[in-house]
């Protein structure tokens, strides 16, 4: 199991930068999400891998760290606002400029008001 | 009485909505209330900096959970001040952007700022490393939204880029955490600073690599070189009020390096021993050099001072980075000056803007009415870039003595040295250039564009300027007993024993895990 998550999150970050590294705005904003995703498994994983264990302090010897789930749980709140405030930015800008590269190259002259 | 520490997070949360719900469509109300709840933000941050100035740390737990399970707000000296630091430069932010009606141009303006001013105090307050986090987080969407507040094709392009950036530090930012939780335990700073220390020997590669992470994370949003490119573009395309109260979000990570970079991984801490002096030294000095060229080698006003900003932030960092209390302790000076006159030079930029109506440096029809302007940027330009007699001299002047005979040299570490000096000239020279070419040479044949032509800036901008300077000169009267007081905060900052038992020995519920629960303490 260890192998498959970790080599999980290491396809999804590589996919991911991948990703980033396209000058467009939509490989950009997947990138970003695979990210996300490749991250918030590794916050899973931070917490020790466990199956079929119950999530809260019992008297078991085995039991699931509670807090990662907290944590990625956030972590997905977060990034999936963040993701829709960039698809909303990233539209505007293509629609304005008629351009969605993500480089500055050649920004359009216009006011700057 | 504990409860004013939440005041700074609660405040602006509770006064955004209430704007966003009565006042939507009332600029004036909007405005009242803004101005309102800064100034009541700024009462509490004083109180708050009156309270720990004796060395006293402050603690508020959320829920009155207790410390490892629990969130909590620390106040102690550092935190304090830059809260108080933020919420003056707000204040004149604010007072700017309505006398320049920049606040018109684009809806929710007062609201994103209010939102903008809780994830900068949270940030500030926080002492659990996931709080931080998500306080970024605040202080970053409602920063995405002020970016791009009053649109513009340009603008938006330029927000893109921001908000990936940024989006990319905070994924790096969760794995750093990730690694953290993993190899301790627990994500609050106090417990963290200890559970590090017990990390044995053979076992440090999953804390290194989340210490790397974390000062790579904190250094995006310092704007340290090479992960600087987001800000040149943002900065300069942000809107003036918005580009001004950016200036305390660099400090943010500046910030963020100091209080993890002493309280959990200090200098003679073996795991991170070589990640001060071997690394983040060298990377100051170059986004010292770096912002220094690109002063003199900018096209337009704006650009300008943006590089100046991340001179200035290198300037900071360089002092963090030789990590001794003398140097942080001047580190912290130059941050508050940094902070006041990169917020001044943004304001004056948009004075500019207004008279000329573009910002290229090129020489073109005087303009009448500009001398005001033109002293105002001298003195804001003559604070920058550290000439005597303003603040960035004396700041200067303390960091170049914190790197003289320190543990490595005796005498003056070359270096720095060399390159705070160069890098200074090389920025007077830029400024020198900028403001000779906009307020000097002027088209002599050219009929002057007479003053009814352009919208004249109203008094109240140039009050907002003008406190923004007249605290810069307090600041430097007053040097000596600034940097009384950053000695102080240095020390605290080197001795966390204080910090760290308030946070975890303070009772609240689940204080002792035996016990099994809080009703047995009843």
């Amino acid at each position: 199991m260890e192998f498959l998550v970790a080599s999980a999150i290491g396809i999804l970050t590589a996919g991911g930068l991948y990703m980033m590294l396209r000058m467009r705005t939509f490989p950009v904003i997947l990138g970003i999400s695979l990210l996300t995703y490749a991250v918030n498994v590794f916050l899973f994983a931070s917490g020790r891998l466990t199956t079929g264990a119950p999530p809260i302090l019992t008297d078991a010897t085995v039991y699931a760290d509670p807090l990662p789930q907290a944590l990625v749980l956030t972590a997905i709140v977060i990034s999936f606002g963040m993701t829709a405030v960039v698809v909303m930015i990233a539209l505007g800008a293509y629609l304005g400029t008629d351009d969605d590269h993500i480089d500055d190259a050649d920004v359009p002259k216009e006011d700057a008001t | 009485m504990i409860h004013w520490l939440v005041m700074p997070v609660v405040l602006p949360a509770i006064l955004a909505p209430f704007i966003i719900l009565a006042a939507r469509y009332h600029i004036g109300i909007q405005r009242v209330f803004s101005v309102v709840g800064v100034l009541a933000m700024m009462a509490v941050a004083l109180g708050l900096a009156i309270e720990t100035s004796d060395g006293t740390v402050m603690l508020y737990q959320l829920g009155d959970w207790a410390a490892p399970f629990g969130i909590v707000l620390v106040g102690d000296r550092l935190s304090t001040m830059m809260v108080l630091l933020m919420s003056v430069l707000a204040l004149f932010v604010l007072l700017y952007s309505i006398g320049s009606r920049w606040d018109e141009r684009g809806r929710h303006f007062h609201v994103l700022f209010q939102f903008q001013l809780m994830g900068i105090a949270g940030a500030f307050l926080t002492g659990d490393l996931f709080n931080l986090f998500v306080f970024f987080e605040v202080l970053l969407i409602a920063s995405y939204g002020l970016m791009i507040h009053a649109g513009g094709n340009a603008r938006l392009r330029a927000g893109v880029q921001y908000v990936l950036f940024n989006l990319l530090g905070s994924t790096l930012f969760l794995f750093a955490l990730g690694a953290i939780y993993a190899e301790t335990g627990t994500l609050n700073m106090a417990d963290l600073a200890q559970r590090v220390q017990l990390i044995g020997a053979e076992e440090t590669v999953g804390i290194r690599v989340a210490a790397v992470l974390l000062i790579l994370v904190f250094a995006i949003k310092a704007a340290v070189v090479p992960l600087h490119f987001w800000l040149p573009s943002s900065y300069a395309e942000a809107p003036a009020p918005v580009a001004a109260l950016f200036a305390i979000m660099t400090k943010v990570g500046a910030y963020a390096i100091i209080r993890v970079y002493t309280m959990i991984f200090p200098v003679d801490l073996e795991v991170t021993s070589g990640l001060h002096g071997t690394w983040l030294l060298p990377v100051a000095l170059l986004s010292l050099a770096v912002g220094a060229v690109g002063v003199l080698a900018a096209k337009k006003l704006d650009r300008l001072v943006a590089f100046a900003v991340i001179s200035s932030m290198g300037m900071v960092m360089v002092a963090v980075a030789l990590f001794t209390p003398e140097s942080i302790a001047s580190a912290l000076y130059y941050m508050v000056h940094s902070t006041l006159a990169a917020g001044a030079l943004f304001l004056i930029v948009d004075l500019v803007r207004q008279s000329r109506g573009h910002l290229e440096l090129r020489i073109d029809a005087p303009v009448a009415g500009a001398a005001l302007v033109a002293a105002l940027f001298m003195v804001a330009a003559i604070a920058m870039t550290g000439l005597p007699p303003l603040s960035g001299f004396v700041g200067k002047l303390m960091v170049l003595n914190a790197a003289f005979d320190t543990e490595f040299n005796a005498g003056p570490d070359v270096w720095v040295w060399a390159t705070v000096l160069i890098a200074s000239l090389i920025s007077v020279v830029g400024f020198a250039r900028a403001g000779s070419i906009l307020f000097w040479k002027a088209q002599s044949d050219a009929a002057p564009v007479p003053e009814t032509e352009r919208e004249v800036p109203s008094a109240l901008s140039f009050a907002a300027v003008g406190g923004l300077l007249t605290l810069l000169i307090a600041h430097t009267v007053f040097a000596g007993r600034m940097y009384d007081y950053t000695t102080a905060t240095a020390a605290q900052l080197f001795a966390p024993d204080r910090y760290i038992t308030t946070v975890l020995e303070t009772p609240g519920k689940l204080s002792d895990p035996s016990v099994g629960g809080y009703e047995e303490e009843e």
